[in-house]
């Protein structure tokens, strides 16, 4: 499958661990990327906060580039997806915004491409029988609880994704890597992303209960698709809750035994590779 | 003479289900996660918007502290879009110059925003640079910042956009419309 892949600034930077597993798991799985050309910024939480035209024409930018390749744009940050999913559901359902933006941007809208997360192409396109059949080293002894967060999800008839309230997708994808998927009640709550940095306190309240309740569920590790609740979760909890928290992809690639697979984890802020040392998965 | 009440104002932006579907289940309010430190809780927000409570609503914390996780409308029996009227009513705060009760909510935004229309994307170890200069918050998150540049997770260096003018013109031509925001 070949596909438009939109990183996004967090996947240059902090959430650099989420690129590389990504480009290394799709390369194994047979997905072709090609990055969308100068893409920019897609606003996130600080332009629909405050400005909501704004909000819609720096999505609509990237999404009007990605136009030139007739291929469905891969959008594996979150926060990135769900402002790309927004945008494309006003463009398509509101004549007279879609003049203004095109206005702004100077281009046409032409809505052709389909904008997918990671998780819904390994799911839907790949499925789980071809990722099954390469894994090659089992994740056992890893439970993990997935969580799926707010942006993936949320509002459920623009993001089109996982059943809303109790999601499984992930899940099902940890299951096929042979990891001892852990079921908890907090799959869809929110991490806090958008205060980390201007209300902290807040943010810590919100991840601590997160942890407490993975901790309560028996698992051993956390698993995400989103660099926000990555960073939210690797760096904020107290000291005393912290625990691995993983990409999806990582884990992929740690059960496909693929180059560099073990290269991600040292960036990690909570040191993972004791736990997978411990049950001698590295 | 402009007859239009507050909430005619706010339904207008929100282009969708109008607030007066609203039955005050507070169903909203209970799946908040944030409803706990917020002024007024998200359904008192709107029978204030029903109440013509303008001041009072654009001068509260509930408006900025509001995380857009969208539980609130995901689950609203009537599909009131809530976390778009917190968007609108932010919006509204900022082009009516009603300081905001959470500043250092709306300097990180106001960074962010800034940082976009310098780089094309975010360089996230300016980004933060720019906060706290416009914030005054000089010496949070320092020990965590050198843990993760010491953990290679910060690119002082990050690629930006190379046509950063249509970047950059997306920004004045949004304004020219009518933003009052940069």
């Amino acid at each position: 499958m070949k596909v438009s892949y939109y990183p996004g600034c967090s996947l240059h930077a902090t959430g650099k661990e989420y690129d590389q597993s990504m480009r290394a798991v799709s390369s194994a799985l047979g997905i072709e990327l090609r990055e969308v050309e100068d893409w920019s910024c897609c606003g996130a939480s600080s332009a629909h906060s405050t400005n909501f035209d704004l909000s819609i024409a720096l999505s609509a930018r990237n999404m009007i580039i990605a136009q030139k390749d007739d291929r469905d744009v891969m959008v594996p940050c979150a926060a990135c997806f769900n402002r790309f999913k927004t945008a494309e559901h006003h463009l398509k359902t509101d004549e007279k915004l879609k003049t203004r933006i095109e206005g702004i941007v100077g281009a046409k809208y032409e809505g052709g491409n389909a904008i997918r997360n990671p998780i819904d192409i390994i799911y839907n396109e790949i499925g789980l029988d071809t990722l099954a059949a390469k894994v090659t080293k089992q994740l056992s002894g890893l439970r993990p609880v997935a969580y799926y967060g707010c942006l993936l999800l949320r509002p459920p008839e623009v993001c089109a994704f996982d059943n809303y309230e109790n999601p499984h997708l992930l899940g099902n994808i940890l299951d096929a890597l042979g990891a001892d998927v852990h079921n908890w009640s907090y799959k869809t709550c929110c991490c806090g992303g958008s205060l980390a940095i201007s209300k902290t306190y807040i943010v810590v309240n919100m991840v601590d209960r997160l942890m407490r309740a993975a901790r309560e569920a028996g698992a051993n590790c956390v698993v995400t698709a989103c660099p926000l609740c990555m960073n939210n979760l690797d760096m904020r909890p107290s000291q005393d809750l912290k625990m691995p928290v993983f990409y999806f992809t990582e884990l992929m690639a740690l059960a496909m035994e693929l180059s560099g697979a073990e290269e991600t984890f040292k960036s990690h802020i909570f040191d993972p590779r004791p736990l997978l040392r411990e049950l001698k998965l590295i | 003479m402009n007859m239009k009440t507050f909430l005619d104002e706010v339904n207008e932006r929100i282009d969708g289900v109008p607030l007066q579907r609203c039955y005050h289940c507070r169903r909203c309010t209970a799946g908040c996660p944030v409803a706990a430190y917020m002024e007024y809780n998200p359904n008192k927000v709107i029978r204030m918007i029903q109440n013509g409570k303008r001041a009072e609503v654009l001068n509260s914390s509930t408006i900025w502290l509001c995380l857009s996780c969208e539980t609130c409308v995901t689950r609203c029996p009537n599909e009131v879009d809530i976390a778009r009227m917190m968007d609108a009513l932010r919006q509204m705060a900022i082009e009516s110059g009603v300081a905001a009760h959470e500043k250092n909510i709306l300097k990180f935004h106001d960074a962010f925003l800034a940082n976009i229309k310098m780089l094309g994307r975010i360089n996230e170890p300016l980004l933060m640079v720019q906060y706290k200069l416009k914030s005054g918050d000089l010496f949070s998150d320092m020990l965590l910042g050198a843990d993760m540049l010491a953990k290679g997770k910060l690119s002082l260096l990050s690629p930006r956009t190379k046509d950063l003018k249509s970047v950059k013109d997306i920004f004045e031509k949004n304004q020219a419309q009518g933003d009052k925001f940069l």
